[in-house]
């Protein structure tokens, strides 16, 4: 009997998401679909807070004021980001804390882009230009995401992230137009970041153990390589506008499909960075870390000074 | 050109600038994610007041220089920024005590210059009040949760100010640049804005439950171009791009 109700809940539930009805907090969902959600919510929470670690590094360097502050808005941006994913997933029952040591103990992962360094201003433009514009091609499907919180949230993110990728393809026109220095500057952006913006889009669906399952549940909605297609296709032409080169040998228009062809990613570097092993894995995770280790002491004061303030107010009551 | 307004100026931008820097330094690194939002957004404020400060600066000065030349290509001994602001921030009560005593300063200072008789002053004073007035609620909050927070946070709170105190008493540095841009009715006098602000440290502290030091020792030198050694390590990477490749547009 009690198996004929899962079975009839999980029938009404599939039933939703084929009729593109949103699955709200409260309402019946199979553990496994929250167990994806949550994973994959705090993922996306875990990458914009961690994000903001490479880009926060030229703060304090950004060339003059105006960047300065187009940067510390969108570094702010991402914080805040971060703040509404770990909400989404706190619908679902997560732990805000609880997600956030798991990504300190290494469980839970994140972006890999964010494991490789920056390590000039170029950095910020090929940044926002190619890993901004890569989220938006992950993003952009997840506003239709089955899930409503998730898709509510993505509305907004999206919204912000298009004006990032846009100031980052500023930067880089800036640059490339720029003296021979800052065009130089502005390409080895491009060499060291192309690849990696690639590998954003997760492995070969062949490879991906998730997509199945997330397209019929309508957390996701276009497959890696489809949405890694698109990336390259937008992208191209984009870097040829402005005369920089895709460190690509194998790169061509195919004008029968209408698309471009690109050589074979770096597998074995990718699953290396994933495992943990890029440039900067550890220094990030450290820092995530240190940032909570060093502010227990303000959240244990805050909360102190909360609770006695909470109970001079019984008192003066009483 | 009236050099007493361009000093003046100088003296406002830097100090927006440069505790703007030592505020975005937590970006990434903040206690609570609410609060690394915070810091940015302060510094984000920050960094516009000194860009209307230094443009509005440029057109005093009227030799061809813009608002990024004066906020990056000055050498160290012509920055005129108070040394509180240059402090490092060492830890999250440091930063916030010294956000503090220097929000308590600029509150009633900008209060005053909103009449000013110059109105380019006038309008940076209005606008930037409003951010003032969040960023000094937001501080004194801070303070008063460290100081009454646990014994951890008291003792932390009160080290910073014990600490950050000595730097307080050139916030109301006043010389011949003063009295000329007063006899103009240009900026105010700084006896009253020194009396609002030892009354907002009072209370603030007293609430905190922290002691306020007795005066003693002093330290100034930032108004006129003498700094602690720690501007020159923030100038260093403010600088960092435009002394590398000069002449560039970014």
């Amino acid at each position: 009997m009690k198996e004929n109700n899962i079975e009839e809940l999980e029938r009404q539930f599939q039933e939703k998401i084929d009729n593109d009805i949103k699955i709200e907090p409260r309402d019946w969902m199979p553990d496994a679909y929250r167990d994806t959600l949550i994973r994959q919510i705090s993922q996306h929470a875990h990458s914009e807070i961690v994000g903001m670690l490479p880009e926060g590094n030229w703060i304090t360097r950004a060339p003059n004021l105006r960047r300065k502050a187009v940067l510390l808005a969108k570094v702010q941006d991402e914080a805040g980001h971060g703040l509404y994913l770990y909400s989404a997933a706190e619908t679902l029952g997560a732990d805000r804390e609880e997600t956030i040591d798991d990504l300190h103990s290494g469980k839970a992962k994140y972006s890999s882009i964010f494991n490789y360094p920056t390590l000039s201003w170029a950095d910020m433009g090929a940044i926002g230009w190619l890993v901004d514009g890569a989220a938006i091609m992950n993003q952009v499907p997840l506003c239709r995401c089955s899930y409503g919180p998730y898709a509510r949230a993505m509305v907004r993110v999206c919204k912000e992230e298009s004006f990032h990728q846009r100031q980052g393809f500023e930067i880089m026109t800036t640059l490339a137009n720029g003296t021979p220095e800052q065009k130089a500057m502005a390409q080895d952006a491009l060499n060291r970041f192309w690849w990696p913006a690639l590998m954003m889009f997760g492995p070969n669906d062949a490879e991906s153990k998730h997509t199945e399952q997330s397209m019929r549940w309508k957390i996701k909605r276009q497959t890696n390589d489809e949405l890694r297609q698109q990336f390259v296709d937008i992208t191209v032409p984009q870097a040829e506008m402005i005369g920089l080169t895709i460190p690509d040998a194998d790169l061509k228009f195919n004008t029968e499909t209408g698309h471009y062809e690109f050589g074979e990613i770096n597998w074995d570097e990718f699953w290396q960075v994933v495992k943990g092993n890029g440039p900067c894995n550890k220094d990030r995770v450290d820092a995530r870390r240190k940032a909570k280790e060093n502010g227990m002491w303000v959240r244990e004061a805050a909360a102190a000074y909360a609770e006695k303030r909470a109970n001079r107010n019984k008192e003066k009551r009483a | 050109m009236n050099k007493n307004l361009f000093e003046y100026l100088l003296r406002l931008g830097d100090d927006s600038l440069i505790i703007g820097h030592r505020l975005s330094e937590w970006c990434g690194h903040g206690p609570i994610l609410e609060e690394d939002i915070a810091m940015t957004n302060m510094a984000l404020d920050f960094i516009g007041q000194a860009t209307t400060i230094f443009e509005y600066a440029a057109k005093v000065e009227n030799t061809g220089r813009d608002a990024d030349a004066l906020a990056f290509l000055r050498y160290e001994r012509e920055y005129r920024n108070v040394l509180l602001v240059e402090q490092p921030n060492e830890d999250f009560a440091v930063t916030m005590v010294r956000q503090f005593l220097f929000d308590a300063f600029r509150k009633p200072l900008y209060e005053a210059l909103q009449n000013s008789s110059d109105t380019q002053i006038a309008a940076i004073a209005e606008k930037s009040l409003k951010e003032t007035k969040y960023h000094l609620k937001h501080s004194s909050e801070w303070v008063i949760r460290l100081g009454d927070g646990t014994e951890e946070s008291h003792e932390k709170a009160q080290y910073a100010v014990d600490t950050l105190w000595r730097y307080t008493d050139e916030l109301f540095f006043e010389n011949e640049v003063d009295a000329a841009l007063q006899a103009e009715n240009v900026i105010p006098s700084l006896i009253p804005i020194r009396e609002e602000w030892q009354k907002t440290v009072t209370d603030v502290l007293t609430e905190a439950t922290l002691s306020i030091p007795q005066n003693g020792w002093k330290q100034q030198g930032g108004r006129t171009g003498l700094h602690s050694e720690h501007l020159g390590y923030i100038l260093a990477e403010l600088q960092y791009m435009q002394r590398a490749y000069p002449g560039m547009k970014w």
